[in-house]
């Protein structure tokens, strides 16, 4: 059972679940951080106080400026439990959230219960799923995980190194290898001829944000390194056992390349897993071309006391996301009673500038990157569920008998009943879905997410205390769409 | 497949691979250790027969999957390594993965 009931737990040590946590501890609220992390500082300033790099110069001083939130974090005097995964969440009839926990210090996985009155969700974004032929070969990696393994570990990617894709994440990565030492052969960038123009519709915000400088001295940086092809209209992974080759294509010609790395980029969505599961409503960006949950101007979502910040609520950026964690944090204290709503409103006054100041390039970026159609809803051979092989044809096939929607889809195919449980495939499913039955993905729905969300032994779940109350729950039906 | 910077700091864990001793470094995680031991694959899809290697790195895609310290099926990119740790790959069967059974 819970030891004692925590004011408030956040959910994520990213920036917005640091920024968060922060702001609760300081005004006196009891606030419990779960970090699937061994180190805080989530994707972004992951391993900040644990990296063995030795040359700052490697991430960069948007990556070191981190340390100031992270010792704010550390200042402030939450609790803070690192390398713990939430499994599953209830709501009891006294209205305080039972979190089922397990990892961590809970080395025996033993599930332990914690309980709190309020819920901060910041579980960050998630790579996009980038479904092209080949790419579930061993040796096609997600930049993303290029850049965990520099940071946490200094592990550089060997031999032929092609990256792969578009967006901010792409350029960031391969800059921070080729800063490391690291070898990049062939960047082949994805973005549509013309895309460039049509964004810059978007532009004037764009230019008085702080991306512009940044993002073109990155990208100028790793061009004067490496290779660039440009507009790239299809390309995939070949190879027996692992990747040896890439295959490309521009305005129909294509060519080859050996690659022992593949690194693909196509951008981020928000990370709603969790908040899926506990039935929040979600609602389809069409400008991102992903699910975020609905919430309110402090992150309050559908369901009371649950609020949401930072990139798991809509894709912003670090500075939006301490922004948004200290609106969250003043949100959860004034539905607490721990500050009225003028001393709420009058707090909210910087966060909210921020918020705006960082919000203004963002469709631009949104523009320029949204992923092309071809590779969000790839060609009838290409995987779309990499756990249970399930092809785009599979899919498409799957609709044509008869399946309305990702839940149908899985019964019929097992797409997104593989131990990621969908977390990959969810947004590929749901367009190619779309798509078939000629709807947009709104009408579609985020696919239905049950508890546990991580791997837990039956005796554990059987164990837990919320598990009555999660079957009660979800014998209502709560919505996951 | 993945090599260690020279210049890294260099506190060795010793844990043991398929049975086999290696040195990973403190703060690895355990899919980065079998990275660095010169794996690219170690978790079979669950189709047989198919190669799968780890993916995403940041527990989102299920394709670490290892058995440590003989419990089946852990996510190696959320683990880090301890000293004396059994890591045994589960490469080879093609048997699906028990669905929250781990």
């Amino acid at each position: 059972m819970a030891a004692r009931v925590h004011d408030v737990a956040v959910i994520g040590a990213g920036p917005a679940g640091l920024a968060a946590a922060t702001q609760c501890a300081s005004l006196g609220l009891a606030t419990i951080v779960f970090d699937e992390s061994p180190s805080p500082g989530g994707a972004i300033w992951r391993a900040l106080t644990a990296t063995p790099l030795r040359r700052p110069e490697v991430l960069g001083p948007d990556y070191w400026r981190g340390a100031n939130t992270v010792r704010a974090f550390q200042a402030a005097g939450s609790e803070y439990l690192p390398a713990t995964s939430i499994w599953a969440v209830a709501q009891r009839d006294d209205g305080a959230f039972e979190l089922g926990v397990t990892g961590g210090r809970h080395a025996a996985r033993i599930a332990e219960t914690f309980a709190a009155r309020a819920l901060v969700v910041a579980t960050g974004a998630t790579e996009r799923s980038f479904p092209v032929p080949g790419w579930t070969l061993p040796g096609v990696l997600t930049a993303g995980a290029v850049q965990a393994l520099l940071k946490r570990s200094a592990l550089v990617p060997d031999g032929r190194v092609v990256f792969a894709g578009s967006g901010p994440l792409l350029w960031q990565v391969a800059w921070e290898v080729q800063n490391a030492g690291g070898r990049i052969d062939l960047v082949l960038e994805t973005i549509p001829r013309g895309r460039l123009a049509e964004a810059m519709r978007h532009a004037p915000g764009f230019m008085f944000s702080g991306y512009l400088a940044r993002g073109l001295e990155l990208v100028r940086s790793v061009r004067r390194r490496t290779r660039v092809v440009e507009h790239v209209e299809a390309f995939e992974a070949r190879g027996e056992e692992r990747v040896r080759r890439v295959r490309f294509a521009v305005g129909g010609a294509w060519q080859e390349a050996d690659a022992d790395t593949l690194a693909l980029s196509s951008g981020v969505a928000p990370n709603v897993h969790l908040v899926a599961a506990m039935g929040c409503e979600l609602a389809w960006n069409p400008a991102q071309a992903a699910f975020e949950p609905v919430a309110d101007a402090w992150g309050g979502t559908t369901i009371g006391n649950v609020f949401v910040a930072g990139d798991g609520a809509g894709i912003a950026g670090v500075e939006a996301a301490l922004a948004r964690g200290r609106l969250a944090a003043l949100g959860v204290a004034n539905a607490l009673g721990r500050i009225d709503a003028s001393r709420r409103d009058a707090e909210a006054e910087a966060p909210r500038r921020a918020l705006a100041h960082a919000l203004r390039g963002r469709a631009f970026l949104d523009a320029l990157y949204r992923p092309p159609e071809a590779f969000r809803r790839p060609a009838d051979g290409t995987v779309v569920c990499r756990c249970e092989e399930v092809t785009a044809r599979g899919v498409r096939d799957a609709v044509a008998a008869g399946a309305r929607d990702a839940d149908a889809l899985r019964e019929a195919t097992r797409c997104g009943a593989g131990p990621c449980q969908g977390r990959m495939c969810a947004l590929t499913a749901c367009e190619l879905v779309a798509e078939a039955r000629g709807v947009s993905p709104a009408e579609i729905g985020y696919p239905r997410v049950r508890f546990p969300v991580r791997a837990v032994s039956s005796a554990d779940v059987a164990a837990w205390p919320g598990s009555d109350l999660a079957k009660r729950a979800d014998e209502r039906g709560a919505p996951a769409r | 497949m993945f090599a260690r910077l020279p210049d890294a700091r260099r506190e060795t864990v010793a844990v043991t691979i398929d049975g086999a001793p290696f040195e990973a470094r403190a703060g690895d995680t355990v899919a980065a250790a079998l990275l660095a031991s010169g794996r690219a694959a170690w978790c079979p899809a669950t189709v047989p027969g198919v190669p799968r290697g780890p993916f995403c790195l940041t527990g989102v895609c299920g394709d670490c999957l290892v058995s440590i310290d003989e419990r089946a099926n852990q996510q190696a990119c959320l683990v880090l390594v301890a000293p004396g740790m059994r890591i045994r790959t589960q490469g080879g069967t093609g048997a699906p993965v028990p669905k929250g059974d781990a």
